[in-house]
């Protein structure tokens, strides 16, 4: 249970540095640590008590491994967090080439 | 760069793409498969870019040649999965499936792995060489 | 003939051509990416057609094809059942025209393979999402149709683009991670992934406080993506910065594809909507409508005021559906298609606009309608159906949405959608003054009507705004009710899955 709740400790930290940080590199490194909590708590809901690695081998058995579903379904959630974080850095560097400045205080031409 | 990073990094980039192509083939046995294989062997292109500039690993892959690989292995996968309707399904596993822990088995998994590791491979070195080639052009004006 | 072949079609078509046309588009001539898309949009066309004539065929009207031979809990499987051959039939519609709009109105812009990658990319997510079966594939390809939006939202790459695609991007990625959380926590409770399998477990481990606190995570993430009142801040800015066609389809199916299509089929058929779930969402809905259409009111830019109105119509289409009633799940999805008609002819208007006389801004431009006949006809048909004007097709989805709540004894809601209806008619005719009546500005003496590729989609959009209320007439009302009867039978779906995928 402690492992969940530190869990939502670092999804608390990344939504501190999204919600309150003016730089943009800092915005995305928030929800970049965000993506990764949720990540690290989809993986740890598969633990078993005393299990092992799910790899399989000719002397292993299947009782006491841990689940190997959500570890799946990480590497692929890993995967979309990469592609959004290499389209969020892109945005911002040209953000910075056509604004100058990289402060989003300064950046707010839309409004209304 | 200093020399030290230079000469370590020659040997280095080697160790690394020998190291991706054993994670992306033994990627049915073992932790790992395409997209990890892949992404270390985007790092080594990427130490490349950094120790010795990116005209050095321009040379090596051009970025013409490397987006036509990208669009090359996504289209590969698709036309591994469409295989499958030979068998009666999609994505069906027509190949012949040897005997369990052998390094060929399991069918078509072991070509997905290979195709999943180019595209992403070249598909990380593309983005990062974008990235360096926006940063050069933001400096020159 | 049963060929359930053709249902992993939907995905490969539009992803085959996406490749195809990066990897050709530089080397061949401009003609073989119109080909190759114009093909791939007209088989895609065919077979959402094709397959709601199968469906009618079958005898339980579902269809399940299972993906590389595994059987559903262990695989996953493809559904194609009433709603879901609704909306393709909606999203391929819509995709077809406004893809013979943007032969003609990319010549605007340089970098045509990746506009056509993008598109196609973006249509692989949405046809997938509506056939998935199993919750996380849906979450690849609500994520896969995301990023090949927010790409496109900046494919203009003026400075306000750029900022409308970062604010886009960051609100769009913490919705998907409100739904991941979702998603983590139900495979959690439930030990599977499959939706039907889900829907049967779920029956069965009633009373555990963990499903609403779900249900709240999905109605937060799922309204984000479809622009609902409190998560509603990323739209006014993005729609606008995209280019018109793409803002058509973000605004006429995206929106609705990956929020609301994705919302309902969850919470009715996975989860199980009870009374404090639909109290939310009618709640949400209506406030979407009132608080919208006031906000497009003061609007001096064409198509930010047409991206407030699409919150607006969106709210009315939650409040249809929120009721749960057989009459207003009728009227909800029925606005569904009738908006997804009007908003993308809307927004192709204002990008035959800009084209023509290079301005989105409302108080240079008047008397347009001596230049550009086709458009201010058009805009017409769509301004009136939009207000709810009979015998235009809008009047008759508002009307049934209104009578649905009357018959739920909601009257405080059915009076704020009646006084949003008239407000959304003071809107749309304020728009109509300023762009098309009047006395023609002098700068545009010279104007010209758009190419012919336009003109064709306006056309053929129009003629659905007019004609879409046959769709009630009791020979084509089929159409409409089997997907209504899926959302209502609810937890039973788990069942009918079960039973077509031996």
């Amino acid at each position: 249970m402690s492992t969940y709740l530190l869990c939502l400790v670092l999804f608390c930290v990344g939504l501190y540095g999204l919600l309150r940080k003016r730089n943009l590199v800092k915005m995305i490194v928030g929800l970049a640590i965000m993506g990764y909590s949720l990540n690290l708590f989809f993986v740890l809901l598969g633990y078993r008590l005393h299990g092992r690695a799910p790899i399989d081998a000719p002397d292993q058995v299947i009782e006491n491994m841990v689940d190997p579903l959500p570890q799946a379904v990480v590497l692929t959630s890993i995967v979309i967090g990469l592609g959004i974080m290499a389209l969020l850095i892109s945005l911002a560097i040209r953000i910075y080439e056509k604004h100058g400045t990289l402060d989003i205080t300064k950046i707010n031409k839309l409004k209304g | 760069m200093t020399l030290l990073v230079k000469t370590a990094s020659r040997l280095v980039v080697v160790l690394g793409l020998i190291f991706g192509i054993h994670i992306i083939l033994h990627g049915h046995l073992a932790p790992g498969g395409g997209f990890a294989g892949g992404v270390i062997i985007a790092l080594s292109f990427v130490l490349l870019i950094l120790a010795f500039g990116k005209d050095a690993a321009l040379s090596k892959l051009s970025l013409k040649l490397a987006s036509n690989l990208e669009n090359v292995g996504a289209l590969l996968f698709l036309i591994i999965g469409l295989l499958g309707f030979w068998g009666g399904a999609f994505f069906l596993n027509i190949l012949v499936k040897g005997s369990p822990f052998r390094l060929f088995s399991a069918g078509t998994i072991p070509l997905n792995n290979i195709v999943i590791g180019l595209k992403v491979g070249v598909g990380l070195f593309v983005i990062f060489l974008t990235l360096v080639i926006l940063e050069k052009s933001k400096k020159e004006e | 003939m049963l060929r359930t072949n053709i249902i992993p079609l939907f995905v490969i078509i539009p992803l085959l051509s996406a490749f195809l046309i990066s990897l050709l588009g530089k080397y061949l001539k401009r003609q073989f990416i119109y080909t190759v898309s114009n093909i791939s949009c007209f088989l895609l066309l065919c077979f959402s057609l094709y397959g709601l004539n199968m469906l009618r065929n079958t005898g339980s009207n579902i269809l399940v094809y299972k993906i590389g031979g595994w059987a559903p809990p262990f695989g996953i499987c493809l559904v194609f059942d009433g709603l879901a051959s609704f909306m393709l039939v909606v999203v391929n519609l819509i995709a077809f025209f406004v893809n013979i709009y943007s032969l003609g109105y990319i010549e605007k812009y340089t970098d045509k393979p990746k506009y056509f990658t993008l598109f196609f990319l973006m249509l692989t997510g949405m046809n997938g999402l509506i056939i998935t079966g199993d919750l996380f594939n849906l979450y690849i390809f609500l994520e896969v149709a995301s990023l090949a939006s927010y790409a496109l939202v900046a494919f203009g790459t003026d400075s306000e683009d750029l900022e409308a695609s970062f604010k886009y991007a960051i609100m769009g990625s913490l919705a998907s991670l409100f739904i991941f959380l979702g998603i983590a926590i139900l495979y959690g409770f439930t030990s599977t992934l499959n939706m039907a399998d889900m829907a049967r477990i779920i029956t069965e481990k009633t009373g555990s406080r963990l499903i609403p606190f779900v249900s709240v995570l999905f109605i937060v993430g799922f309204g984000t993506k479809a622009a609902l009142m409190p998560f509603h801040a990323w739209l006014p800015d993005a729609h606008p910065a995209a280019p018109a066609s793409i803002s058509a389809l973000l605004s006429g199916v995206l929106i609705k594809t990956l929020g609301i299509y994705a919302l309902s089929r969850i919470l009715f058929n996975v989860i199980g909507i009870t009374s404090g779930i639909s109290a939310i969402l009618v709640f949400l809905g209506s406030l979407s409508m009132l608080v919208g259409v006031l906000l497009a009111f003061s609007q001096t830019d064409l198509k930010r005021l047409l991206a407030y109105s699409s919150i607006s119509q969106v709210g009315y289409i939650i409040l249809g559906i929120g009721l749960a009633t057989p009459l207003g799940i009728f009227g909800g999805l029925f606005h569904l298609f009738n908006h997804s008609a009007i908003k993308s002819l809307l927004f192709l208007n204002a990008g035959a606009i800009d084209y023509a006389a290079g301005t989105r801004d409302l108080r240079q431009m008047s008397g347009l309608k001596e230049k550009m006949p086709v458009t201010a006809n058009t805009s017409l048909v769509a301004s009136l159906s939009v207000a709810g004007i009979p015998p235009f097709a809008g009047f008759f989805s508002k009307l049934v949405i209104i009578l649905a709540c009357i018959q739920k004894g909601y009257f405080g809601y059915a009076f704020i959608a009646v006084v949003s209806s008239i407000i959304t008619l003071a809107t749309f005719m304020k728009m109509q003054k300023f762009a098309f009546l009047g006395k023609l500005n002098e700068k545009y003496n010279n104007l010209q009507e758009v190419p012919r590729a336009m003109k064709f989609s306006m056309v053929a959009l129009a003629v659905i705004c007019v004609c879409g209320g046959l769709i009630l007439l009791p020979g084509l009302n089929f159409f409409l009710s089997d997907a209504a009867n899926v959302l209502l039978e609810g937890s039973r779906y788990a069942m009918k899955v079960f039973e077509a995928a031996k």
